[in-house]
């Protein structure tokens, strides 16, 4: 689906705005939109609301094998996927040029700045170590995605425990939650990205661009920086060509965001950790609010369901009898399993057709080694091939009166009639077994 | 055979359900069973690729994305039977060439992830306005080892269950729509859980209508 163009009315009417410091939201130039950091259920699940931009990180853990160059280091994995729920410009499992770019920013941002201690998801060196992937998910897109996925991950990433293990000699124990408490990663810092765009070849700056203002905006500047004041990675985009001075407000701008925002998931890890200490349900399901004219709950509810016995027993009887009893297995020589001997054949085909069928489907059984015909007379042929090759003389002297054996479908004398199957599929079990010997 | 059923009183766990929170999609909704929880968002009826296009209906596409990972074969056989049902209550001839997506996100899975996401389906759906035929819901029984009927069964009950079955009913006559096991069961117990569905089906659409109602009333 393509994504709705912005018309020339309202480009200008944007642009025209901006040059009189005015932005559609009713925001200030250096003004972020409210942020609301929520958590989910499990550990390491986190929602982050942008305006309405909405993220959402799940940080997940798995036990591998590390990189040779690496023996010690545990792996970061990071994964931005766009939903096409997100906007219907996005496409599903397509790596499209703005997946990619915020891929590899929150890559710089996360594991290049080496905020996480890799070395402490070391298990057994060059053996085992863990995984730390990051999925996050963008539900609504209105702008300024980075932001919001570089809260969402370092907060979930904060927020996640992982199992704890034990080594004794070669032996590696995971522990469930139950058995021993799961252990929070080791982070040094958490670096936040923080968006500008500019307008007008540079002359005017915005602070957390709308999906509207990213698409009239001439160039775009992302720092990530952490509360220390610490520069962790900084990207121009847009080919803009930017002063000085400019990247250096930038930086300072980036600084006081970056300690508010910080502070605010400090706040929101500490509210989840009393909720959870307090034993409360807490998750996803607790964060809708009973205020809104859009949303509902219902307690538990109990469903009478006295009379459904009835109603069943009703609806059997009701029904027609099922059309033919289906019969049990017979097994007249031990390896040999039979089905439905005495009944009509319901196929209605010729008899020489049938013939052939039926010794296709006898190759099948062999192939399959379990066997389940529709014919009415089936032979399931699980032998051991050893049994095979001890009657291979047998199986010689009958191999010409092929013509004979054909009459296996008037089971009259039944106790011939399964060992002259049997035989037929042991000629062919023993001559694949013959092969499987050669090779 | 065993016994089904001794108690006479199935539970629901507590639902809710939001709808309109996403401000790009035409219509969308978030709906909770216990901690099960699952986002939904529709567009449509918009703009056709020509490959998909079917000349005397809306091609709807059905995508769901689960919390770790890219999408799995559960996913497909779950988008197919989601899709199944709202092909079969949704009237798409009305919408000849045009395209209908409905993106279903996991957030939380504790059991009866399918009914969750049929329940999420039908709400944002509704949100988003199109017409349709009939509501539908998704409800999901479990067959413990006991013999005994669960509804809206938690993670652990459906693991510890000998057989899983979801059904889709509609909203008119209470026909079952879209049916999925897993697990062995005899006939007898398949008609009880189907009668049990029907039964829940009722409280679940009276929770719908409880919504729309507070949703175009004037007062909280």
């Amino acid at each position: 689906m393509k994504d709705t163009p912005l018309s020339n009315c309202e480009r200008d009417f944007l642009l025209k705005a901006i040059e009189e410091k005015k932005r559609l939201d009713g925001r200030q130039t250096y003004d972020y939109r409210k942020l609301k950091i929520t958590f989910g259920t499990d550990y390491g699940c986190c929602f982050v609301d942008l305006g309405k931009t909405r993220v959402m990180a799940q940080v997940s853990c798995e036990l591998v094998a590390p990189k040779e160059n690496r023996p010690n280091e545990g792996i970061m994995f990071f994964n931005i996927e766009l939903s096409p729920m997100a906007s219907p410009a996005f496409e599903q499992s397509r790596q499209s040029e703005l997946s990619v770019k915020l891929n590899r920013q929150l890559e710089r941002c996360l594991r290049n700045s080496k905020c996480i201690d890799t070395e402490s998801l070391c298990v057994a060196s060059g053996e085992k170590v863990w995984q730390i992937r990051t999925d996050v998910h963008v539900l609504n897109h209105d702008g300024n995605l980075m932001d919001a996925a570089s809260i969402a991950a370092i907060t979930a990433l904060r927020h996640f425990r992982r199992p704890d293990v034990s080594i004794q000699g070669d032996e590696v124990t995971v522990y469930s939650p139950e058995e021993r408490d799961p252990i929070p990663l080791s982070i040094y810092h958490m670096p936040i990205t923080v968006s500008f765009s500019f307008f007008q070849q540079g002359t005017y700056l915005l602070v957390d661009p709308s999906e509207q203002e990213e698409r009239v905006m001439d160039g775009l500047l992302i720092i990530a920086m952490n509360k220390h004041r610490e520069i962790c990675s900084i990207q121009s985009s847009g080919g803009i060509m930017l002063l000085k001075e400019q990247v250096m407000r930038c930086s300072k701008i980036a600084s006081v965001k970056v300690s508010e925002i910080t502070d605010l998931i400090e706040k929101a890890l500490e509210n989840d950790k009393t909720a959870r200490k307090a034993g409360g349900r807490c998750g996803y399901a607790e964060s809708i609010t009973q205020e809104r004219i859009t949303a509902l709950k219902m307690d538990e509810t109990p469903v009478e369901v006295t009379d459904v016995k009835e109603t069943a027993s009703d609806i059997i009887q009701k029904a027609e009898p099922s059309p033919h009893k289906v019969p049990s297995l017979v097994v007249p020589v031990p390896g040999v399993g039979q089905v439905g001997q005495g009944l009509k054949n319901t196929w209605g085909l010729e008899e020489e057709d049938d013939d052939d069928e039926e010794e296709e489907e006898e190759e099948d059984t062999n192939d399959n080694g379990s066997a389940e015909q529709e014919e009415d007379l089936t032979v399931m042929e699980e032998e051991p091939h050893k049994t095979g090759e001890s009657r291979e003389a047998n199986v010689v002297e009958l191999s010409d009166s092929e013509e004979e054996e054909v009459i296996i479908l008037h089971p009259e004398t039944p106790d011939r009639t399964p060992k002259n199957t049997g035989s037929t599929s042991h000629q062919k079990g023993a001559a694949k077994s013959k092969k499987r010997q050669k090779k | 055979m065993m016994e089904v059923c001794g108690s006479g009183i199935v539970n629901l766990r507590e639902f809710g359900c939001e709808q309109s929170l996403l401000s790009r999609p035409d219509g969308s909704a978030s709906f909770i069973q216990g901690d099960t929880s699952v986002l939904a968002g529709v567009y449509g009826p918009a703009e056709v690729k020509v490959s998909k296009e079917i000349y005397d209906r809306a091609t709807l596409e059905v995508l769901i994305q689960p919390k770790v990972g890219l999408p799995g074969v559960k996913e497909r056989s779950q988008e197919q039977s989601v899709r199944e049902t709202c092909e079969a209550s949704l009237l798409l001839s009305l919408h000849p060439r045009s395209s209908l997506t409905l993106v279903l996100q996991v957030l939380h899975d504790d059991g009866s992830l399918l009914s969750c996401c049929l329940n999420a389906a039908c709400m944002a759906l509704m949100d988003a306005g199109l017409p349709m035929s009939c509501l539908f819901c998704g409800v999901t029984c479990a067959i413990d080892t006991a013999g005994q009927i669960i509804t809206d069964p938690t993670a652990t009950q459906e693991k510890e269950s000998r057989a899983l079955m979801t059904f889709a009913i509609d909203s008119t006559e209470h026909r079952v729509m879209m049916s999925s096991t897993k697990g062995s069961f005899s006939v007898h117990e398949l008609q009880q859980c189907i009668a049990v569905s029907q039964k829940a089906s009722e409280k679940i659409f009276q929770f719908y209508r409880d919504s729309v109602r507070r949703r175009y009333s004037k007062t909280l």
